[in-house]
């Protein structure tokens, strides 16, 4: 089992993750926090927006978008789908 | 006063929760039509309020407080539950329960600000909504486990379709509603907090954990509202030094709370199958159909609005008619009776117009926030409206404003960031709004009589006018977003809802309560200036002599002289100042004005429009030349691309932005630019020789 490090915005679609850290400021990365992007937490990025940007990314049951410039401050760790 | 004492007496119930959990058709469901909607103090958020009867028949006043995702505010519109709960606003009594609305197929994220509440020790409710849709992605949660574990009352129900309102009308009968088991804090983080706490509130000692909740939200809210901000700051920095880390661990120990609670309450069975939402975002959002689909609604729908509005907007328009010659053949002739029929009626219906393209706007755009397609339009735009520093949610309300700038700038409400949503505001007017075809349309034949360079020609014009206006809206949109660019929130997070079908009553409602606003806070001021413009036009009165003469003595007829030597440098002289003038109460009021000034019969059929347009063709400078050449006519059809000549959308901005800073703004720059504009198309014309 290979599991890769890289930005959420380097996700491809489909492909599922889970959180290892958030590197944006702070108040943004506190209201990520509150929306469940926790260490841990398991997400999926759906897909990218017609033009690329922003990425729709299911987390906890929701389905968020993100502009590509914030999801690359958000570290994830590729899993296997399950 | 009985009634004051009744409402006393009654119970208010809040309704919390996250955005998009049916916390407004559980809120229709339950009160009915009984719906006051008004405004905040202070900010544009909505208040809506009700009555709803218990099982005893006694009355209960409900309250639909803005959706939340969390208690520590980021906005304007998180901050109103958060100030309510915490009894903190003077217009806003706090309430004796809460019912917190869940969205199910969520539950860990809408349970993070359901505990939030619970923890400020109000009495409570729970309802978890959308369980079909928890059922579809094979989730079992279990109601009666989180009663169990929470402490207080789970009730499910479908809020669409009305299941469980009944269980939840009995919970809210209850004489007394137990309260929530309060969560604990670590050690270090409870001592921390307790002294941010006296620090909060003049040094009071031994807060019990509701106290400490309503502390953390105060200490980790962005919109902090002006009356503690300081202490806050204060007690930032004293948590910072005493905890570091605080703000994170405060939201990993809730989030380890939720975790320990949904162990034992929800049983994932079998791996979910793609929810009919999934299925339409392939379609929706996909790379192709996903432009084609979008586009094809929007065309759809100013279709419709072009075409379906006109014929009630007749109606309108020969309803006044009507009136005012009944009220001419009733009342003696004399300044009153001019007074409403020239003034009040004129004034006024020149505006009522619009009201069916406008109520059409907020159905389709009711319609498109109700179905949840509203999040993907913003999704598929933001890319392009994030070039000038707007949000993919401007799209629709700048989109709109094609038609109308007023249903587009109340539709900004859907903006959260507040200066994105000005942004939208204060370029909305650029957008060519139908009041302006007329006036493009006559200066158009104007400057291309009859057949020359054909038709194509002048519906090159047409374009060209609509893609200056949008090519000043970018523009401007892109210099503002520079000059308010702001350190903080600039993280676009946008939920993407479940698509729902909509309850057509809910869209009604809230078409009725926006035209309510049309109504009555622009009718206000369109009356007062209808009044004022007809004064303007109408004295002093000449001894004898027709329209024409009366309003070249009126005091717009002076003021149009004395603007003159202003306007000279346009291409204008002070007939067309006149029009400039009387066109502020509605852009298409320049044709008539200028029917007026220049003799001519009333333009309201094509025929007329031609008689004008060939009387103006004909009319002389001091030196022969004709008047309207060229390039007076180009640099008139610039100015009205970009002045602001619209008392109602001034109405409406002062509404939106809740200051009269911004429509004055507003009104100068696009003045200025329009002036500038057509100074530039003129006098650069003249140097090019023509």
């Amino acid at each position: 089992m290979v599991c890769s490090h890289s930005p959420l915005s380097g996700l491809s679609a489909g492909s599922s993750a889970t959180v290892e850290s958030i590197h944006l400021e702070g108040d943004d990365s506190f209201r990520l926090r509150e929306l469940g992007f926790l260490p841990g937490a398991r997400l999926r990025l759906v897909r990218r927006a017609p033009l690329g940007d922003p990425i729709e990314v299911e987390i906890g049951g929701a389905h968020l978008a993100l502009r590509r410039s914030d999801a690359a401050l958000i570290q994830v760790k590729v899993t296997p789908d399950a | 006063m009985p009634d004051a004492q009744a409402a006393a007496q009654s119970l208010l119930i809040a309704l919390v929760g996250n955005p998009n959990t049916g916390k407004t058709t559980l809120f229709n469901a339950l009160s009915g039509l009984s719906q006051k909607v008004a405004n905040y103090a202070g900010v544009t958020v909505e208040k809506k309020e009700g009555t709803c009867h218990d099982q005893h028949g006694k009355p209960v006043r409900l309250l639909d407080l803005p959706g939340a995702y969390s208690l520590n505010a980021n906005t304007p519109d998180e901050a109103i539950p958060r100030d309510v709960l915490l009894g903190r606003r003077a217009d806003t009594p706090k309430p004796d329960r809460v019912i917190c609305v869940i969205d199910a197929s969520n539950l860990e994220r809408n349970l993070y600000f359901t505990m939030q509440v619970l923890d400020l020790g109000i009495p409570a409710i729970v309802v978890l909504n959308m369980m079909d849709i928890a059922g579809a992605r094979g989730m079992k949660i279990s109601a009666a486990n989180l009663q169990e574990q929470l402490g207080v009352q789970v009730i499910s129900v479908q809020a669409n379709t009305r299941q469980g309102m009944e269980r939840l009308r009995v919970a809210m009968s209850q004489a007394e509603l137990p309260l929530a088991k309060p969560g604990e804090y670590p050690p270090s983080l409870r001592e921390a907090l307790a002294k941010a706490h006296a620090l909060l509130n003049d040094g009071a000692t031994n807060p019990d954990a509701n106290a400490l909740a309503a502390t953390v939200s105060l200490l980790c809210s962005r919109d902090r509202g002006d009356s503690v901000a300081a202490g806050v700051e204060a007690a930032r920095e004293l948590m910072e030094r005493d905890c570091p880390g605080w703000e994170e661990n405060l939201v990993l120990s809730q989030y380890t709370r939720i975790a320990e609670l949904t162990r034992n309450a929800i049983e994932q069975t079998r791996s979910g199958d793609p929810t009919p939402t999934d299925k339409l975002d392939r379609v929706l959002l996909h790379p192709i159909l996903g432009w084609l689909t979008l586009g094809g609604l929007m065309t759809a729908l100013f279709a419709t609005i072009f075409s379906v509005a006109t014929v009630p907007m007749d109606w309108i328009d020969t309803g006044f008619g009507w009136t005012a010659d009944w009220i001419k053949t009733w009342m003696a002739e004399g300044d009153l009776r001019d007074l409403l029929t020239d003034g009040v009626l004129a004034g006024v219906g020149s505006v009522v117009m619009f009201l069916p393209q406008i109520l059409l706007l907020f159905f389709f755009i009711g319609l498109l926030e109700d179905t949840g397609y509203m999040a993907r339009v913003a999704f598929i735009m933001d890319r392009l409206m994030g070039l000038v520093g707007l949000n993919g949610r401007a799209f629709i309300p700048l989109l709109s404003s094609y038609a109308c700038a007023i249903p587009g700038i109340m539709a900004t409400r859907t903006i959260a960031n507040p200066r994105e949503r000005l942004i939208t505001i204060l370029v909305a007017p650029l957008a060519s709004c139908s009041a302006r075809l007329p006036v493009y349309v006559m200066m158009i034949g104007v400057l291309l009589p009859g057949g020359a360079g054909g038709v194509w020609l002048k519906v090159a014009f047409m374009l060209g006018l609509y893609a200056l206006g949008t090519v000043g809206m970018f523009l401007f949109a892109w210099l503002f977003d520079r000059k308010l660019r702001s350190s903080n929130g600039s993280t676009m997070i946008l939920e993407l809802p479940p698509y729902r079908i909509p309850a057509l009553r809910a869209v009604l409602l809230r078409l009725w309560s926006r035209a309510r606003v049309f109504i009555t806070q622009a009718g206000t001021i369109i009356l007062v200036i209808s009044i004022l413009l007809w004064a303007a036009t109408s004295y002093p009165k000449p001894a004898d002599g027709d329209d024409t003469d009366r309003l070249t003595q009126s005091i717009a007829g002076q003021l149009g002289k004395q603007i003159e030597p202003l306007i000279e440098p346009l291409g204008y002289d002070w007939k067309m100042g006149i029009g400039l003038i009387a066109s502020f109460a509605a852009r298409e009021v320049f044709v008539s004005t200028m029917s007026i000034l220049y003799r001519a019969d009333d333009p309201d059929d094509d025929e007329g429009t031609r008689r004008l347009q060939t009387i103006l063709r004909e009319q002389k400078r001091a030196d022969g030349s004709p008047l309207f050449n060229g390039k007076t006519c180009l640099s008139m059809l610039v100015f009205y691309v970009f002045a602001m000549q619209c008392m109602a959308t001034l109405a409406i901005t002062r509404r939106e932005t809740n200051s009269w800073k911004w429509p004055l703004f507003q009104f100068g720059y696009l003045t200025v630019t329009a002036y500038v504009a057509a100074l530039l198309v003129y006098q650069g014309a003249g140097l090019l020789g023509y």
